[in-house]
């Protein structure tokens, strides 16, 4: 069968001065659909190049990366642009809504840029607003909501756009701990339901509530596997009471 | 995103910080403004001029002859123009010799030494018009007839002064003494201008110029007035008047003969070359008011790097955001353009009405009305809108062309 998402020997290079960094080292992984995932590792692991290129904001230097079975390694800005539109669905760490559009406007802007007909997009923002049981503070601008609930926003967002992929980077970085455990229930509901949620973080206790982690150190895969297998927290090299952290 | 978003979405940044976008469309607001002022008051002008022109009539051909200059009294007897009025009725319609001279005026025991004396024919009052061809018309009476000339009546049509000052406004069938003949006022003018001084505008008197010729005691006629048979025939009327003097004088120094037609056409050019200055000087204002916006827009992609990250990490295409901004720069400069052309009817009225009333005084009573026309509105606006899209190219293009990760890091 086909995977949804594969990395085939990708590597990531940035020239930095004289040295050359490898923010991806040879880096080969697959992800089925409806699988719920976490890349983990520390800052400089690579995981936000290997995000990156997996929400196709990014090239790899060299190694091909398959979407849906296609080839979008070697494609131009504006492709890559379109599938983020159909295929991806981002939620980050800092919520990312634009402040002047009101909740509404912000959980439409991906089916602005699909070019879905006012109507239906109106209609398709409520639903996912619906889902994220927002749909009242519609008119709210993103300043009048908590923080728990602009994320919800652009969880809501995420959905709108029927995306295969729902990429969560540091989803719960800059919400308090019970909030955040409600955000991480919310995309395990989400998976529940059929999406392929792929979840970016350095935290294990969050990683833990995936299914599977994939663990990269140095831009290299050192962990791949179920998530509740106990080397998928500590991994080799690494002193036992960090792992716990 | 169509372009109906896009616009409403400028809109909402606009109104967003109403000050900073104000002072950006300032730059057009002056330059829109400017050239709509300029463009007002010079179709004002020209209105006037035309006016003027249409007055006196399209088809007035004036013909100075001040002869060799050299003491000779080889003079041109003015039936000599009759008879060329009558070899061309194609071209010609009627001539009226000018003739100005001073005498001495008396009615009972007042003496009028200031009053200017005009020996004409019964031409120079055009009956269709109703005014004479120095733009009089008639308050009483009539002008003088073919008869009054033929036959050197002695009768006259005085200006408002003298019908007032003399007869105390019932001047008709009443008697004036010039260089001590008797003449029977036959009509009165109607008062032109506010001047009723002594020796001022309305202080003057028409007579049938043999008259006039015999009280000057010459026979020289320095001024005829001809009329075409149309506008279009101002032309060949002068070069056939030019013809029959040069054969006359055999020197092209002698006379000189201009039509109303040739004036009109010198002074519109003459106004459209000053128009053009100034509008010229107006539009640096616009490419000034052009760069201010690019300035602005500039600091905006800046200012709004993260918002163009997320409108990309969302799938906007180089397109997507290019054309916001430009839409952005378009209307910014739009409403700058639409706020231009509202000052400048506010101002083209005020001015108009500030300085129509003397300019209409010296211009004989024509209208003065400085509207800015419908298709100076209309390009101003084009032209205003064309700068923001202008201007707007390059700060758009610079977003476009952000890398979505460095623009989502950015803070």
């Amino acid at each position: 069968m086909e995977h949804l998402i594969e990395l085939r020997d990708v590597y990531k290079i940035y020239p930095m001065g004289e040295e050359t960094v490898r923010a991806l080292d040879g880096v080969s992984l697959s992800i089925d659909s409806g699988e719920f995932v976490a890349i983990v590792g520390s800052s400089g692991s690579g995981k936000s190049t290997a995000m990156n290129i997996i929400g196709c904001l990014d090239v790899p230097t060299s190694g091909s990366y398959l979407l849906g079975g296609v080839d979008v390694s070697t494609m131009g800005d504006d492709q890559q642009a379109e599938i983020r539109n159909k295929m991806l669905g981002f939620i980050f760490q800092q919520y990312n809504l634009i402040p002047k559009l009101n909740v509404l406007e912000n959980v439409e802007l991906p089916l602005l840029y699909a070019g879905v007909p006012s109507e239906a997009r109106r209609r398709r923002a409520l639903d996912a607003l619906e889902r994220v049981g927002l749909a009242e503070k519609r008119r709210h601008l993103p300043s009048q909501l908590s923080g728990g609930q602009q994320q919800r926003v652009s969880i809501a967002r995420a959905l709108a756009g029927t995306p295969s992929v729902i990429l969560a980077d540091e989803p719960t970085g800059a919400l308090d701990s019970r909030t955040g455990r409600e955000v991480l229930s919310f995309l395990k509901k989400l998976n529940r339901e059929g999406d392929t949620v792929v979840l970016i973080t350095h935290d294990n206790s969050i990683a833990v509530k995936a299914d599977r982690i994939i663990r990269l150190q140095d831009g290299k895969v050192v962990y791949d596997g179920d998530a509740h297998d106990p080397r998928a927290v500590v991994s080799p090299g690494e002193e036992e009471q960090e792992g716990q952290a | 995103m169509n372009f109906g978003q896009s616009f409403r979405l400028a809109l909402k940044s606009l109104t967003a910080s109403k000050m900073r976008s104000l002072l950006t469309m300032l730059g057009i607001i002056i330059g829109v403004a400017a050239v709509i002022l300029i463009l007002a008051l010079g179709n004002g002008v020209q209105g006037m001029v035309n006016q003027q022109v249409d007055k006196l009539g399209i088809n007035l051909v004036q013909t100075y002859v001040w002869g060799r200059g050299d003491g000779t009294t080889m003079n041109l007897e003015p039936q000599a123009m009759y008879d060329l009025v009558e070899e061309h009725p194609d071209v010609l319609s009627g001539v009226s010799p000018y003739v100005s001279l001073t005498a001495t005026l008396r009615h009972g025991d007042d003496k009028y030494d200031k009053t200017k004396l005009y020996g004409v024919s019964q031409v120079f009052y055009n009956a269709a018009r109703g005014t004479t061809l120095n733009m009089d018309t008639l308050a009483q009476g009539r002008f003088l007839s073919y008869l009054d000339v033929a036959r050197r009546q002695n009768v006259c049509v005085i200006g408002a002064y003298l019908a007032q000052d003399a007869f105390g406004g019932d001047a008709l069938g009443r008697q004036l003494s010039i260089n001590g003949s008797s003449y029977t006022v036959i009509g009165v003018l109607a008062q032109n201008g506010e001047n009723m001084e002594k020796g001022g505008a309305n202080d003057q008197i028409y007579l049938p110029y043999e008259n006039a010729l015999e009280l000057a005691g010459s026979r020289f006629v320095g001024v005829y007035l001809f009329t075409s048979t149309s506008g279009d025939t101002a032309a060949p009327a002068k070069e056939i008047i030019d013809g029959m003097l040069l054969d006359f004088y055999q020197d092209p120094d002698a006379f000189y003969t201009q039509t109303m037609a040739e004036q009109a056409n010198l002074i519109n050019a003459m106004m459209g070359a000053a128009m053009a200055v100034l509008v010229a000087i107006a539009a640096i204002s616009l490419l000034v008011g052009g760069i201010g916006i690019m300035n602005i827009m500039l600091v905006s992609v800046t200012e709004r790097t993260r918002e163009i990250g997320i409108r990309k990490s969302l799938g906007a295409k180089r397109r997507d955001i290019r054309r916001q901004f430009v839409i952005e720069a378009g209307t910014t400069s739009a409403i700058g353009g639409l706020l231009g052309i509202g000052l400048g009817c506010l101002l083209a009225s005020a001015v108009g009405s500030l300085i129509g009333a003397s300019l209409s005084a010296q211009m004989g009573g024509a209208s003065f009305s400085a509207t800015p026309t419908l298709i100076s509105v209309a390009i101003s606006f084009g032209v205003s809108v064309g700068i923001g899209v202008l201007f707007g190219y390059l700060p758009a293009n610079k977003a476009a062309k952000l890398n979505p990760i460095d623009a989502l890091r950015y803070d």
